[in-house]
């Protein structure tokens, strides 16, 4: 089995808006593991977000080439897309985006809804998901009846509900106090570690970055090289 | 497989101030077209339920109504004589003559007076018409004032109940029984006997036509394609069914301006209810992207939009059916072009006609939602997600 998940070549972005073009990302070339954490650092602005649209795909590659998952993702239609996203990949926002006016349970069900399980089974694996960040207690709550980490561990379980190879990250702690920010960042570690998750977390706390097994630097859309993390 | 419904029905809660609204639209296009329907469906029915298809009804050629028609009593000794026309137990042709004219009548709701159908007829004609019974008093007496009423003028106009005198002709008429036929125009109008009645308009030899019981429905057709064809006689005839079913017409007006006012606030409402849902779909836009990141495709973003539109429109038209249900049975008089006088029937509010209304309020949900939808289905994931 490909033991590499994902994997680029003189990968760029550039948008293009009016007169204006921005080259978010230039000639990246990188590898990530299966069950690797990667923490993908750099100041604002840096293409760090970008990256991480591509590997999901949200957004189209104007150069070079993407794998993921063995997936040439140039080549497949926007259906397909989907597919392939609800299927292989777990998308954790800043904002969490739950959906407001369904209750963490239903969120967590939500992208089940495309797959061909039935009712009961959806409920089973939804409530599984809650039960393993830990709001087993919480499943009739509405967005709005949380807190923002409670919110976000909704957001991570919703990502994980379809047991996907891949997490996806982008700033997951950005709007979490101190505590709750070590909460979801070790939910983040025990997936990878226990279930065997390959997470790519974008931020840009070092205290974050150091829950990663392997930190990535980007800067002006380039990437500087790597290190392997301090943490233990 | 796709986003479910329970989403959109919550979201139409939460806004419900606008979701109320837009509903409220539909609901009154929907209340309108549906009375319209109602009353031409009442109004069908009643004519429907007229005529007899073992019926013939003789007219003067080219007479469009019996009340412009002319039958003299001449043309009617040949016509009463034509094969197909049934016999009653002493042997005589079951074949009417009658007259037809209009009167009015003053009511507390109309005190200009309103047109109304008096028909002067004997006995056989009483007898020919099955459908026919009287609810109250006696016939009428051959060579007497006398008159029956039908039940709707007995309801609607208190000075021709039984007992009254109604004043038309040469004189006071009694109101000696009040008739009813099922659902049928002739509950609008007034019988009496036909020689007093035609010596009253002065009109003894000019009557207006002839009605005819024949044995079976192939002999009714036989008939009317014989007396049709009896060059001498010049008359027209049908049967007593097509007579009345032309009559439908008399809805016509009403039909046409209730249909325009009905098409202007269609519009109008399923503008709303576009208006409703590009407002949705902006306030939702991070969902949106965020529902496409789990894996919905851009189709099944149309199809929940798309379905929230129709169910909020559904709604309205539930609404609408819930507005006009009190009209229904009620009675109502329409002026009838071809009779010149009115005929009363209820309106009716059936089940077929509040499901086409709810289909019709889908219709515009379906209208009005479908360029929101395709908006919301359109928007690039980053540019949906980036929306505060
Ligand atoms: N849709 C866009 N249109 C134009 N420029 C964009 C767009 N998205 C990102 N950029 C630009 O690309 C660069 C990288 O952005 P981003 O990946 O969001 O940075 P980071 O996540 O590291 O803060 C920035 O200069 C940003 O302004
Ligand atoms: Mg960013």
């Amino acid at each position: 089995m490909d033991d590499i998940v994902i994997q680029t070549r003189d990968l760029q972005k550039e948008f293009v808006r009016d007169e204006f073009h921005v080259i978010a990302l230039k000639d990246v070339n990188i590898e990530i593991h299966r069950g690797e954490f990667v923490a993908l650092m750099g100041p604002s602005g840096s293409g760090k977000s970008t990256l991480l649209h591509l590997i999901a795909a949200m957004d189209t590659v104007t150069g070079g080439e993407i794998t993921v998952l063995g997936e040439n993702l140039r080549k497949l239609s926007d259906r397909q897309i989907a597919h392939w996203r609800n299927e292989h990949v777990g998308f954790i926002f800043q904002q969490f985006n739950l959906i407001p006016v369904l209750n963490a349970i239903e969120n967590v069900e939500l992208p089940l809804k495309i797959t061909n399980l039935k009712k009961q089974d959806r409920i089973d694996h939804a409530r599984t998901a809650l039960e393993l960040v830990g709001l087993g207690d919480r499943l009739t709550h509405y967005p709005r009846q949380l807190s923002g980490g409670q919110e976000q561990r909704v957001a991570i379980a919703r990502a994980i509900v379809t047991d996907p190879a891949l997490i996806l990250a982008d700033e997951p702690t950005g709007n979490l106090d101190a505590a709750s920010a070590d909460e979801a960042l070790t939910l983040l570690s025990r997936l990878n570690k226990e279930f065997g998750k390959t997470v790519v977390m974008v931020t840009h706390d070092p205290h974050a970055a150091r829950f990663a097994s392997k930190i990535y630097h980007l800067e002006k859309g380039e990437l500087l090289g790597q290190e392997a993390a301090a943490a233990d | 497989m796709a986003i479910p419904i329970t989403y959109n029905l919550r979201n139409l809660i939460v806004r419900k101030t606008t979701s109320i609204m837009a509903a409220l639209g539909i609901a009154l296009t929907v209340a309108v077209l549906l009375a319209v329907m109602s009353l031409v469906h009442g109004l069908d029915t009643s004519l429907k339920a007229t005529g007899n298809p073992l019926h013939v009804l003789v007219l003067r050629k080219g007479a469009n109504s019996e009340l412009v028609s002319g039958v003299s009593r001449e043309q009617f000794q040949d016509i009463k004589f034509k094969p197909g026309i049934a016999r009653d137990k002493a042997g005589e042709p079951f074949a009417s003559l009658e007259i037809v004219t209009v009167i009015n009548l003053t009511s507390v709701d109309a005190p200009d007076g309103v047109n109304v159908t008096l028909r002067g007829l004997n006995p056989i004609g009483v007898e020919l018409r099955d459908e026919l019974k009287l609810v109250n008093g006696r016939w009428f007496q051959p060579g007497k004032r006398e008159v029956v009423v039908g039940a709707s003028i007995a309801k609607r106009f208190p000075g021709a109940r039984m007992g009254e005198k109604i004043h038309f002709g040469r004189g006071d008429w009694d109101v000696v029984g009040v008739m009813q036929a099922g659902q049928s125009a002739v509950n609008s109008e007034i019988f009496g006997d036909l020689n007093q009645v035609s010596s009253d308009f002065n009109r003894s030899e000019a009557l207006s036509s002839a009605l005819l019981r024949t044995t079976d429905a192939v002999s009714a057709d036989a008939l009317v394609k014989a007396l049709q064809d009896d060059q001498r006689l010049n008359v027209s005839s049908q049967l007593e069914t097509e007579y009345y079913s032309k009559q439908t017409t008399a809805a016509l007006p009403i039909q046409f301006l209730g249909g325009l006012v009905a098409v202007i606030m269609a519009v109008g409402s399923s503008f709303a209810a576009m208006n409703t849902m590009y407002a949705a779909v902006a306030r939702r836009s991070r969902e949106i992207g965020t529902l496409r990141v789990l894996g919905f495709s851009r189709g099944s973003i149309l199809l929940s939009f798309f379905a929230e539109s129709v169910l909020l429109a559904g709604v309205g038209g539930l609404l609408g059916c819930l507005l006009v249900l009190p009209l229904n049975g009620l009675t109502t008089g329409i002026g009838n072009f071809a009779t010149f006088s009115e005929t009363s029937f209820n309106l009716t509010v059936s089940p077929s006609i509040m499901a086409s209304g709810i289909a019709f309020a889908m219709l515009l949900g379906a209208v009005g939602g479908f360029f929101p939808a395709r908006s919301a289905a359109k928007r690039e994931i980053l540019v949906a997600l980036r929306a505060v």
